[in-house]
């Protein structure tokens, strides 16, 4: 039996990954959203699980259009990070977890849901930005072998959000069943509103955010009645990544008690949104 | 080829399955741009490049201009186009404010100040 300990939401803006590479977390127009990570931070580095899972969209650099998975899980040993075009981000590949993946693929397949496999992926900035922003300084390797689950987000139609948190729930009865790990974190990545082409480029909504900060806590299911043109039209054409978070949240019981959440306009095009939620019954320090 | 979406709010790309279509060999064109020897290659000869993916003219032409706005409306998927602009060492602000009529230092102006509520 594996417990998940907590689930990590968290927008993965590549600039949010530049300006930490760079050394840039102390400028005026980073530090904002650099401070309101810190509690979150400090209390994941006291509360590091065995294994985690992180559910994430691939920006053209995993994989093309020739393929476009729904929804993906990857089965390596190890996941190279991306380059993107400008060389790869000064972080540690990511070590992955075969036997869990494994458990997770019989389960989720049992489960009616039919994923595909990737034996062989690099993993872009809608990865490794999220671990950066719970991990800033990994050293050599990163707290624990992660596990990608990928999402397709990019090319309509994307799948409901009422899939993706049936997937969530899923994932979280699969991990209930696995034996070869004691504790797992779960990170849904993408969001928060966030438009990058077109005459509304730009558009931020940060009242849709802050209803959808609340639902993913107190009502996650009010969340996947909305259709993808919800998202579209509410958070953006790049906002409908927020279908990833309830990928997390669905994983996690009915109560969860919030660690901490923080947001900040801009991170370059987007509104930056985390939530942390701690998923066990009694507070942890 | 029609669209498979029942809404498309004003001034945005829902990038359907017939954009995808449209746009496949562009964006192939673009995601082979991560690599330095590619780069070299299109750099060198850019409408020789687009020949070997067989872009269409109007894409070629939209390439050779770097007319972001009619990659978009050619089937570029923005991710994708991104690769180019990259290269151009252009930044995702940049086209923000080709899009929205705005200089860049206009459109993270607009950005800084809580970005665009009102569109």
């Amino acid at each position: 039996m594996s417990e998940v300990i907590w689930g990590l939401a968290t927008s993965h803006v590549p600039s949010i990954g530049a300006a930490m590479d760079r050394d840039m977390t102390g400028d005026p127009v980073w530090s904002p959203l650099f401070e309101g990570y810190g509690p979150a931070r400090e209390w994941l580095a006291r509360n590091k699980p065995d294994v985690a899972i992180l559910v994430y969209n691939d920006h053209a650099n995993g994989v093309d259009m020739d393929i476009v998975p729904t929804f993906a899980l990857g089965t390596a040993e190890r996941y190279r990070v991306a380059d993107e075009g400008f060389g790869r981000r000064p972080v540690p590949d990511v070590e992955g977890d075969p036997d869990f993946s494994f458990h997770l693929l019989r389960h989720l397949m049992d489960d009616g849901f039919d994923l595909t496999v990737f034996q062989e992926l690099d993993v872009d900035h809608g990865f490794t930005v999220p671990l950066s922003v719970w991990t800033p300084e990994p050293g050599d390797a990163w707290p624990c072998p992660v596990v990608p689950i990928m999402v397709n987000v990019i090319q309509y139609p994307q799948p409901t959000a009422a899939r993706c948190y049936a997937l969530g729930q899923a994932l979280g009865r699969a991990i209930a069943a696995y034996e070869g790990a004691g504790t797992v974190g779960i990170l849904g990545t993408g969001g928060m509103s966030h438009q990058l082409a077109g005459a509304r480029a730009g558009f931020i909504n940060p009242e849709f955010d802050h209803m959808f900060l609340d639902a993913i806590e107190e009502d996650p299911e009010k969340l996947a009645a909305l259709t993808r043109e919800d998202f579209i039209r509410e958070a953006g054409a790049e906002g409908i990544e927020l279908i990833m978070w309830l990928v997390m949240r669905g994983a996690m019981n009915e109560r969860v008690r919030r660690v901490h959440r923080a947001y900040h306009v801009p991170a370059s095009n987007t509104a930056a949104g985390l939530a942390l939620f701690d998923n066990r019954p009694e507070p942890s320090a | 080829m029609t669209r498979q979406h029942g809404l498309e709010p004003p001034g945005t790309y829902v990038f359907d399955g017939p954009t995808s279509r449209r746009g496949h060999r562009m964006n192939k064109l673009f995601m082979s741009l991560r690599e330095e020897a590619a780069r070299r290659e299109f750099l060198a000869d850019e409408a020789a490049y687009c020949a070997r993916f067989a872009l269409s003219g109007q894409q070629t032409e939209a390439v050779l201009r770097r007319d972001w706005q009619a990659m978009l409306d050619l089937g570029g998927s923005i991710f994708y186009i991104y690769k180019l602009a990259m290269m151009d060492g252009l930044s995702m602000q940049y086209l923000g404010g080709v899009f929205t009529g705005m200089t860049e230092a206009e459109f993270k102006a607009a950005m800084l100040a809580g970005g665009r509520t009102d569109v």
